[in-house]
């Protein structure tokens, strides 16, 4: 039996490579290159035609600047809830933290059901939002809020908090002690949290399904592609998929890059 | 004149007194130890004499102004913790360099300025690396260069060398005394290690319980405490006939003399010039005499053997030192 590989201490050895190898090709890779294949029917030209299309395009837009002001308001408001229950005492603390994974755990489909009984034509509130650029808005910070408060959280416990009454002994004040010591600490978790937010509010299709009328010029890249599929055009529903594909593929790949460029400082 | 006064302070977490009514004064210049068992209050004095901490009552002078009001920030400190509280994102440079930019100094001055304590702390070659790179005494002495580079009217220290192990801690503690020689700032350091306090400070405090058992030189502490618990803190004891005794205080003798009560011999250990000797009374209890190897050779002694022990000095007394008849 001289043949057989040794597997170094801690290693997975030659099969659970092969293994993870497999899962990994059969779950994510193969899918994603079956779309991009069918993407591919016109060619390359016939790709870019599709995404660049009057329409196509404006859907592509709408959902990255949604997209991009809901990630800069979670992150803010996502981080400030963090800290609230990181260094705050209140009553009822227990139960807003469970509240926050709310939109984690419910079907997004509900969540377009309540914010439409919210702030839809019978609006209780008197504030008629469907079908607006707003609800969309609405929709996805609702989904997307747990993100940045459960990546920046476990920093934020972990913080030292000697670093801040050192900073405070050298004359900082509160919100230089923030932006220069804090923040750089809680940076790595909360672009984490924000970006993994962002790829949510990109894709997200449930929870702004109902609200956003699904009128053409108020849909999302996810109801466009649903509506494409369903109007016989699997083409130009691929073109946007790859699109989105490619966009959330750069967003979680930067992150990584980031992540990895400022953990090598800590000790 | 004194640099930092502490007037009736008080402060209780809950029903737990952390400061009972504490009042001391630290002269300028002199590097003064808070030395006591954990719990004892030393950290939580040092803290509020910072302005990290908010007394219940009392007041904090530090050069004769009353900053008891007064903000860690503007009190004009520096301090240092026990787990580095390095800035870990910034590199060593940045790190000295923190208060002075905060105080918007001119480039070249910082500059200038950190260079210099680089050179004090000996980390001149370490400047572009971040506090993961260094060890545990190299960011230390980080830290207490950040704490210099601000110019503070007092530096305090919270247990510096806590973290460290032993051989790094004995190097820094002889390297704080030389560099508190050269730089002259009040400096007031809490221990919990009495061989540390000794060492370093010209000063020490023992705090008990939250209050300050007594204030003196090591020398004065060690040679008349002003109670048992001063006593047993800063170094070994004995008890003999109920009263506390130093081991090396303990006159050992072959045959009965005056004063002396009778033991039996458990233990000889022999730590090089200083020989250990554990013995039993006749109530059972455990007591180490301290005698020097010359002494335990003319003694010479073996377990379970008889003798008598007595306070006093062995080459004090002639008595003593003739051999048994």
């Amino acid at each position: 039996m001289r043949r057989r590989a040794r597997v170094a201490a801690g290693g997975v050895g030659p099969l659970g490579l092969g293994v993870a190898t497999l899962w990994l090709s059969l779950i994510v890779l193969l899918p994603l290159a079956a779309i991009v294949a069918k993407s591919l029917d016109g060619g390359v030209a016939g790709l870019w035609d599709a995404i660049s299309a009057p329409v196509a395009w404006k859907t592509l837009r709408l959902t990255l600047v949604i997209s991009v002001i809901v990630t800069v308001l979670n992150a803010g408001f996502g981080t400030l809830i963090a800290w609230v229950l990181v260094r705050d005492e209140f009553p009822g603390k227990g139960f807003v933290n469970a509240l926050i994974d709310l939109p984690f755990a419910l079907p997004t489909i509900v969540a377009s059901i309540v914010l439409l009984a919210l702030i839809g034509d019978n609006s209780p509130i008197g504030l008629n939002l469907a079908a607006t650029h707003t609800a969309i808005g609405i929709a996805l910070l609702f989904v997307t809020l747990p993100f940045v408060v459960r990546s920046v959280q476990p920093v934020l416990l972990e913080l030292d908090r000697e670093a801040e009454e050192a900073a405070a002994s050298l004359g900082a004040s509160n919100p230089v002690i923030f932006r220069r010591v804090i923040l750089p600490a809680i940076a790595p978790a909360l672009i984490s949290g924000a970006g993994l937010a962002f790829a949510r509010a990109v894709g997200e299709y449930g929870s702004v399904v109902l609200i956003s009328g699904n009128i053409p010029g108020n849909q999302v890249a996810s109801q466009f592609i649903a509506d494409r599929i369903e109007t016989d055009r699997p083409a130009t529903a691929a073109a946007m998929a790859v699109a989105l594909l490619v966009i959330t593929f750069v967003v979680l790949l930067v992150m990584r890059l980031f992540g990895s460029w400022s953990q090598r400082h800590e000790g | 004149m004194t640099a930092i006064s502490a007037i009736d302070v008080n402060k209780h977490y809950g029903d737990f007194a952390a400061l009972d009514n504490v009042s001391i004064e630290i002269p300028d210049g002199s590097l003064t130890a808070l030395l006591g068992p954990s719990g004892s209050g030393k950290s939580t004095l040092l803290r509020v004499i910072s302005g990290l901490e908010v007394p219940d009552t009392g007041r904090v002078l530090i050069a004769g102004e009353d900053v008891t009001a007064l903000t860690p920030q503007k009190r004009g400190i520096g301090f240092v913790f026990q787990h580095y509280a390095a800035f870990k994102h910034m590199t060593v440079r940045d790190n000295v360099a923190f208060g002075l930019k905060i105080r918007k100094r001119p480039k070249a001055e910082i500059s200038a300025r950190v260079d210099e304590l680089l050179e004090i702390v000996g980390l001149a070659g370490f400047q572009r690396r971040y506090p993961s790179q260094l060890s545990g005494g190299q960011r230390q002495r980080m830290a207490l260069a950040r704490a210099l580079a601000v110019e503070p009217k007092v530096l305090l220290l919270d247990e510096p060398f806590g973290a460290l192990d032993a051989k790094v801690r004995e190097d820094l503690r002889t390297w704080l005394r030389r560099l508190h020689d050269e730089v002259h700032v009040t400096t007031v350091l809490v221990t919990h290690d009495q061989e540390e306090a000794m060492d370093v400070a010209d000063r020490i405090a023992v705090l008990n319980a939250g209050r300050i058992e007594q204030i003196g030189s090591p020398r004065e502490l060690y040679e008349e405490p002003a109670n048992d618990f001063v006593m047993s803190f800063l170094g070994p004891v004995a008890t003999l006939g109920g009263k506390l005794v130093r081991p090396h205080d303990l006159v050992v003798s072959l045959r009965q003399i005056e004063d002396a009560v009778p033991v039996t011999v458990e233990r000889v250990v022999h730590l090089g010039f200083e020989v250990r000797i554990s013995l039993r009374d006749a109530d059972g209890e455990e007591l180490s005499a301290q005698t020097t190897r010359g002494e335990a050779a003319r003694l010479d002694l073996s377990e379970g053997q008889q003798v008598f022990v007595r306070p006093g000095h062995p080459a004090f007394d002639a008595d003593v030192a003739a051999p048994a008849a």
